[in-house]
């Protein structure tokens, strides 16, 4: 906790802190300002701050013009599909190796981290040739399969951290009191295990939505989801300031306000729990 | 015999995703082994003789393999040296007591949910363009030559937005760091005189050094596979000045149809990051002990 300070020195971090963080955030906050200007005043010359004319044409026009919303949906199929993928095989794991450890836990979980660091490159080749062999190309299930493979090792961790914290004594003093298995996990387990979850689940939303290897070199346009729409903007659209604003500021805001929710979790588990 | 049932339970329980990850990554890197021993182009795939080593001996005297090498050690580097700097520097700053430090916080921390395609074309757009960009204007106004980013000095450029990205997440967990530190260390150092900055150093520095090399192995993984905020920008070039290992293997592959090439490329790059994997494996693994 910080220590009491003197006013002037509290005045002087204030200023120093905020023009330090409003400087990190500034390409975001310029960012939202131009996706409200229209393409003229985008690039003007000086710069207009915030007394222009404000218009949301932008936001129409990236729906009407290239279909924003099915970007968007892919994104979301995309994160979610991966992360349900991921629940599904990692709570049962991380369950048996928070709860009946046994020597070689350990190995296993440090072998599944291990895993984490393959490049991506050094399965691109195959993985790109199985697609198109088996039809996966440009596919959302293809997709969700290869998501959830790369974040698989993370959930695992972090729900073998969240579920290391469970004290085992208490399902005995349950069993004592006479509690049936349905009810052990119902009313003991399940409460004290969903916010380890809920957090692993937002950690890995925001990863997947993010990531940007494989949905780049295994979509096209049927399953691409929002960083395959904005890269298509590299060349020549980028010349459009405005529209590329607002298309990113639609792209960001989504995960943007769930990773502020979720950053004291966000340390564990990008850290595998070495730094807490 | 309960323990019996538990043990098969357990091992029940942890087969599927044990079975899964182990199919992902054993298969692929076998068959990525087994091509980088082939003359196989995408444009020819009718014929793939056995060509043993040639393909590593070509991408490795490969004089863009040199560049992208040291372009990808200059990045990583690079990048780190921002970020952990940048990071202690701005963790301190959080750390102390001024008006409003949960939404400095909040900015902060806002670049690393930026999605890697939209940090990019940001600063390559509407930062650093040397008409319209924002520090190109800068400069202009305060009477500087506007520089040509992405032409003259394209993987620093990447190296900025890179480190933009990265910032928010080293802050974040020498913050973490920094406040487990106990205040009455610090005091009772005060009151054997010691100053703010050797307090600093022996007592704050040393106190995180672990989040720090945590931070500095966890990055590096990422930072060696940096590829939508090349291909975004740079597409590698101009020339090879932006090239990066994973940047060159995927040029290889989907540019070039050269599967066998690009498949020893692969190989390389996973040699590479394995280095790097060792080391951060270890100090979890000691961790976990703890």
């Amino acid at each position: 906790m910080a220590r009491r300070v003197s006013p002037r020195r509290k005045i002087g971090m204030t200023i120093l802190a905020w023009f330090v963080g409003l400087l990190i955030f500034f390409p975001i906050l310029w960012t939202f300002l131009t996706s409200f200007k229209s393409e003229l005043v985008a690039i003007s010359i000086p710069p207009q701050f915030l007394f222009f004319d404000w218009t949301t044409e932008n936001y129409a026009t990236i729906q009407s013009q290239s279909n924003y919303f099915h970007f968007m949906m892919n994104s979301i199929y995309l994160s979610l599909g991966s992360t349900a993928l991921g629940l599904l095989f990692a709570i049962p794991a991380a369950w048996a190796m928070a709860f009946s450890p046994t020597p070689r836990t350990k190995d296993i979980l440090l072998w599944m981290l291990s895993t984490k660091m393959l490049p991506a490159v050094g399965v691109l080749i195959p993985i790109y040739l199985l697609f198109v062999n088996f039809g996966l190309l440009d596919s959302r299930l293809g997709l969700i399969v290869v998501l959830f493979l790369i974040n698989l090792p993370i959930i695992v961790w972090m729900l073998y951290t969240y579920f290391k914290e469970i004290p085992g004594e208490i399902l005995e003093a349950g069993r004592m009191d006479g509690a049936t298995l349905r009810q052990e996990i119902t009313q003991i387990l399940a409460p004290m295990a969903v916010p380890g979850i809920a957090s692993t689940v937002l950690l890995n939303v925001i990863l997947a939505w993010n990531e940007a290897f494989w949905t780049l070199n295994l979509t096209t346009s049927n399953a691409a989801p929002l960083t395959a729409f904005i890269a298509s903007f590299s060349s020549p659209q980028g010349n459009f300031y405005a529209k590329l604003s607002a298309a990113s500021m639609l792209a960001i805001a989504p995960i943007l306000i769930v990773g502020w929710f979720s950053q004291k979790q966000l340390v564990r588990g990008l850290t595998f729990g070495a730094v807490k | 015999m309960a323990t019996m049932h538990t043990k098969s339970a357990a091992r029940a329980m942890m087969a599927p995703a044990v079975i899964a990850l182990l199919i992902w990554m054993a298969v692929p890197l076998a068959m990525t082994l087994y091509y980088s021993t082939l003359g196989y182009s995408l444009y020819n795939p009718i014929s793939t003789p056995f060509v043993g080593f040639e393909n590593y001996s070509y991408f490795l005297s490969d004089p863009t393999f040199v560049a992208a090498l040291t372009n990808t050690l200059i990045l990583v580097v690079g990048v780190l040296c921002i970020t952990v700097g940048g990071g202690i520097l701005v963790a301190l700053l959080l750390d102390q007591d001024f008006y409003g430090v949960n939404i400095v916080r909040l900015l902060v921390i806002a670049p690393f949910f930026v999605m890697p395609t939209v940090a990019a074309l940001v600063w390559k757009n509407m930062m650093m363009n040397p008409v319209y960009g924002v520090i190109g204007q800068f400069l202009s106004s305060i009477g500087l030559q506007p520089i040509d980013w992405m032409t003259d000095a394209p993987l620093l450029s990447i190296i900025i937005i890179v480190a933009w990205q990265w910032l928010p997440f080293a802050t974040l967990i020498l913050l973490t760091a920094l406040q487990s530190l106990s205040e009455d260390q610090k005091e009772a150092a005060e009151m054997d005189g010691a100053g703010a900055l050797s307090i600093f150093w022996y007592i704050t520095l040393p106190h995180m050094s672990r989040a720090i090399t945590v931070v500095i192995l966890i990055q590096t993984i990422f930072l060696l596979s940096i590829f939508a905020e090349i291909l975004v920008t740079t597409n590698g070039g101009p020339g090879s000045q932006s090239t990066n290992i994973t940047y060159l293997v995927y040029q290889q592959a989907i540019s070039f149809g050269d599967v066998g090439a690009a498949s020893a490329g692969g190989i390389v790059a996973v040699i590479l990051a394995n280095i790097v994997a060792i080391f951060l494996v270890r100090l979890i693994g000691k961790n976990l002990d703890a």
